[in-house]
């Protein structure tokens, strides 16, 4: 009998012996087999640690060979034994305990390696990683109840490490670097839906965080610094940040390494006896971290080991999140650059998110949130490289209902369903009763049947069926109806309902909303962006985080962007009024950085055009050195107070209109609106600030002062409408900022105040702004916002904010290269 | 017969991809002007001239949303698959693609 060939493996863990399977599976026989691994243990399935960590399971659920596998197979295991050298010569391996083993064919699966973040302190008690046995019983031993954990890393590790240790009673707190999490495999929306699932379970997550530093207390430590300054007190911290090719012993054998062992489609190293699998392997420049790929490459050896052909082409990826109760899926690829085209369902009552990337009419990706039931679905869609197109009206609602209805045509469907079919799942609605009501009431309307059958008349997600219905009964005498003018195209809503729903809801962000309100694209346009943005500053000043991402570049930038990609800049100059050493600052910038236009403008400023966009912080600068802020001239807000001398000169002057207008504009500047807002005050009714072509406006007379609003001097050309008049100033002043205030609130977005004038009728503004509790709330309302927006935009950029708008990413592709 | 093999691109590296803001965009200088650098909701990098092709608007200081971005001077819709006008402005010019390659987190920028 000849001996065995000698094949021995670096690694017991999943794909070591999972490559060994597939060899016993093909040919039993073939080798004398020698597994080394560096934990004392048997192989287990690392995937599990997780429910391990959160004390679902215990470590012998999670064994996937026992001892009695390795003896029947007559396999000999050292565990606990890493391996230190290759001596690929001589055909041996050394292990620690100076263990020698020969080999005719030698497989590495040596894995990876936790990412430990250089971070002063990360050497003190309490610091550690997640990636084994060891790292899950060292945080089990410190999660006692009440004890805090931070989490470093908001991927797919980081946040199963966080849910294990807030299961064992800890409170816990992922920290990412991004906005996102796990970024690799989640949209923006999807990540938010995991944030706030997560914040249910009692994770809390802290975004676009960096470590700064670990902080100890005795060699222990005792919290994590962040570079904005926080200290979030710990008494574990776990770095989750990465995992890194595990390529010492290959690299110091001299074979090929790059970011991984380098191996060829048959998995083969560059020394032919020796083979590569797992998260070692770099195949095709591509690393992978994931259990799939992993089985795929174990099968792929198994058939190279036994003398057969298959080869290794590389692999899709798709992620399912394993922590219990968060349904997550993701798959395909979500870099690159490519034609793509977004199915987007959201279900707000379910807390269910879903959006399928298609790319040449065909599957290219999926992201599953909240029903991650048909992820094998789309996955092998994706896989098949099948054509979608005849699918594509149904392919979002899964494989059921896909498959269920293929070949018939919509209304089709709705008339094969069942009498007992449910249409409405809100009210419990079934598709009898609709069809009953309207044949023996003689509904003809999507409005009627809701008022009768109550179908459709909660979260609305069935209206489309219920119209179905409504066609199918009555035929051509069906007219859909058209209701409110939708936002955009991403919404059927119209603003009112979706500034209603986000104060009722307690809607906090874009995505919020776009989900509450089942927005059907991933992240809106720029016409819904812009006005959900605006709608939220109003709705939670203080609270909201404005999304500069859905501003406007004169918006985000603070300043007019030109024809040319300049820009223009406007210091206020409060109701018009200015000094020598303000005009002095002003024509030194235009000197020292050579503005070429300066202009007068129509609301009594003085405009500097053709400034470039990276001088923008440095004349930002000087003029807030000569006193001067922003003048907003570009702003969905308050503009500029116009105004006349008044009584301080004028011989006609009735009131002191100049200081009026001064006074409104330090109360009101940065202040954000629907659209903008320009205020004109005249101190007699021969009106030279021209105050009744103005949004809100002011005629002084001798017994006190009009109010007007709703005038336009634009587009359009309309004079304004008395809204009120009132004895004194303060009088003046609360009515105007209450007005400000109901505008504010009620607007449409991109509605100047003229138009929302006409759409919501004179008095009905005028019974809210002349009772003079309705007023006091209003005024109070804007007096509250104003604490957080009178802020000069110009000096918070001065001082290094939103930097990165103003510097081009690399200059390296100015020059030609030397 | 000995093959020679010419990449035609030369690769430059301009920074992280996360030195691109989420549904933002950031401008790279070149000697033929600018170059717009876009990252997507879903975390997708393009890179196009900076040029609208419609009277030259700077498509980097433009809102990004799905895959595309709003010209920030006529509001006009441009994909950053092919830099070509969506909607009613489709087939009128195109802002030209730049090659642009994702290595471990840089960006690569390519000049053909």
């Amino acid at each position: 009998m000849t001996p065995k060939e000698k094949l021995v493996v670096v690694g017991n863990g999943m794909a070591g012996c999972r490559a060994v399977q597939e060899v016993l599976k093909r040919d039993p026989g073939r080798y004398q087999i020698t597994i080394f691994g560096a934990e004392p243990r048997v192989n287990y399935d690392r995937i599990m640690l997780s429910p391990v960590l959160a004390g679902e399971k215990a470590f012998a659920d999670i064994v996937l060979n026992d001892e009695a596998w390795y003896r029947n197979n007559g396999i000999v295991l050292h565990a606990g034994r890493a391996v230190e050298a290759i001596d690929r010569a001589a055909k041996t391996v050394r292990a620690a305990g100076g263990i020698e083993a020969p080999y005719d064919r030698l497989i590495l699966a040596t894995g990876s390696d936790p990412i430990r973040l250089p971070l002063p302190g990360a050497d003190l008690a309490g610091v550690v990683t997640f990636r084994d046995l060891d790292d899950v019983e060292a945080m089990i031993a410190a999660a006692k109840p009440g004890a805090k954990a931070v989490v470093i890393g908001g991927g797919l590790l980081g946040i199963e490490a966080a849910y294990g240790l807030s299961k064992r009673g800890m409170s816990a707190t992922v920290i990412h670097l991004l906005d996102v999490l796990m970024e690799r495999q989640l949209d923006a929306s999807a990540g938010f839906l995991l944030t706030e699932a997560l914040a249910q379970k009692g994770v809390e997550t802290v975004l676009e965080a960096q470590s700064e530093e670990i902080e100890g207390r005795d060699g222990r430590v005792s919290g994590l610094r962040l570079k904005d300054g926080r200290v979030l007190p710990c008494d574990l911290l776990v770095m989750a940040v990465g995992i890194r090719p595990a390529i010492g012993l290959a690299k110091a054998a001299g074979l090929a390494v790059n970011r991984g062992v380098v191996v060829d489609d048959t998995l083969r190293t560059s020394d032919p006896a020796i083979y590569a699998i797992g998260e070692c392997v770099e195949h095709r420049g591509q690393c992978y971290g994931l259990v799939a790929p992993i089985w795929e490459m174990c099968r792929t050896l198994g058939e190279a080991l036994t003398d057969g052909s298959a080869t290794y082409q590389g692999s899709s990826l798709s992620t399912r999140l394993k922590v219990s109760g968060v349904d997550v899926f993701s798959a395909g690829k979500h870099t690159g650059g490519a034609e793509c085209e977004d199915i987007v369902f959201r279900d707000a009552g379910r807390g269910v998110y879903k959006r399928i990337v298609l790319e040449g009419g065909k599957v290219a990706g999926a992201v599953l949130f909240g029903d991650a039931s048909d992820g094998g679905w789309y996955f092998d869609l994706m896989r098949s490289g099948e054509d979608v197109g005849a699918i594509r009206e149904t392919l979002v609602f899964g494989q059921a209902v896909t498959e269920g209805l293929r070949g018939l045509d919509p209304s089709a469907a709705v008339a094969a369903m069942a009498d007992q079919a449910e249409i409405c799942g809100c009210n419990g609605v079934c598709k009898g009763e609709i069809t009953g009501a309207i044949a023996a009431q003689g509904l003809t309307t999507l409005e009627s049947v809701r008022a009768v059958t109550k179908a459709s008349a909660s979260c609305g997600t069935c209206t489309p069926l219920v119209e179905k219905l409504l066609k199918l009964s009555l035929g051509d005498a069906f007219q859909a109806q058209t209701g409110p003018k939708p936002v955009c195209g991403c919404t059927p809503r119209g603003h009112d309902e979706v500034r209603r729903r986000l104060v009722d809801e307690g809607l906090k962000s874009i995505p919020a909303v776009m989900q509450a309100l089942e927005w059907t694209s991933p992240d809106g346009c720029s016409a819904c962006r812009p006005a959900l943005n605006y709608y939220l500053v109003c709705a939670w000043p203080g609270d909201y985080r404005d999304d500069k991402q859905s501003r406007f570049i004169n918006e985000r930038v603070h300043a007019n962007i030109q024809k040319d990609g300049t820009y223009s800049v406007v210091p206020r100059m409060w109701g018009g009024v200015t000094s020598a050493a303000e005009l002095r600052a002003i024509a030194d910038v235009i000197d020292k950085f050579e503005i070429p236009t300066v202009k007068v403008t129509g609301g009594q400023r003085i405009d500097l055009l053709g400034v470039r966009k990276d001088d923008l912080p440095a004349v930002w600068a000087d003029l807030n050195a000569a006193g001067m802020v922003s003048g907003h001239a570009y702003a969905k807000g308050l503009r500029t107070v116009k105004t006349c001398v008044g009584s301080d000169w004028c011989r006609f002057g009735t009131q002191d209109s100049t200081g009026l207008g001064v006074r409104l504009e330090k109360f009101m500047w940065g202040s954000w609106s629907p659209a903008k807002v320009k205020l004109g005050v005249s101190g007699c009714p021969r009106n030279c600030a021209e105050a009744t072509c103005k949004d809100i406006g002011v005629i002084c007379v001798d017994s006190g002062y009009e109010v007007h609003i709703g005038g336009a001097a634009g587009l359009h050309i309309k004079g304004t409408e008395v809204l009120t008049k009132v004895a004194s100033e303060d009088e003046a002043v609360w009515t105007i900022c209450a007005v400000m205030q109901l505008y504010r609130e009620t607007g449409w977005y991109l509605e100047r105040i003229y138009k929302w004038l006409d759409r919501v009728g004179l008095s009905s503004i005028q019974s809210q702004v002349e009772n003079p509790e309705s007023r006091r709330a209003l005024h109070d309302r804007f007096a509250y916002s104003q604490r957080f927006f009178r802020i000069d935009p110009w000096a918070e950029r001065v001082a290094g904010r939103d930097a990165h708008e103003f510097n081009p990413l690399s200059r390296r592709m100015e020059f030609e290269e030397a | 017969m000995n093959a020679l093999v010419i990449d035609p691109i030369k690769w430059t590296d301009i920074g992280a991809v996360t030195d691109v803001p989420l549904r933002g965009s950031r401008r790279v200088p070149t000697l033929s002007g600018d170059v717009a650098i876009f990252r997507t909701g879903d975390g997708r990098v393009f890179a196009l001239v900076d040029r609208c092709p419609h009277k030259g608007g700077p498509l980097s200081q433009g809102i990004v949303h799905g895959h595309a971005v709003a010209c920030p001077l006529h509001n006009w819709q441009i994909s950053l698959a092919t830099g070509e006008p969506l909607g009613a402005d489709h087939g009128k010019g195109c802002a030209p693609v730049v090659p642009l390659e994702v290595r471990d987190g840089r960006l690569f920028l390519g000049r053909v």
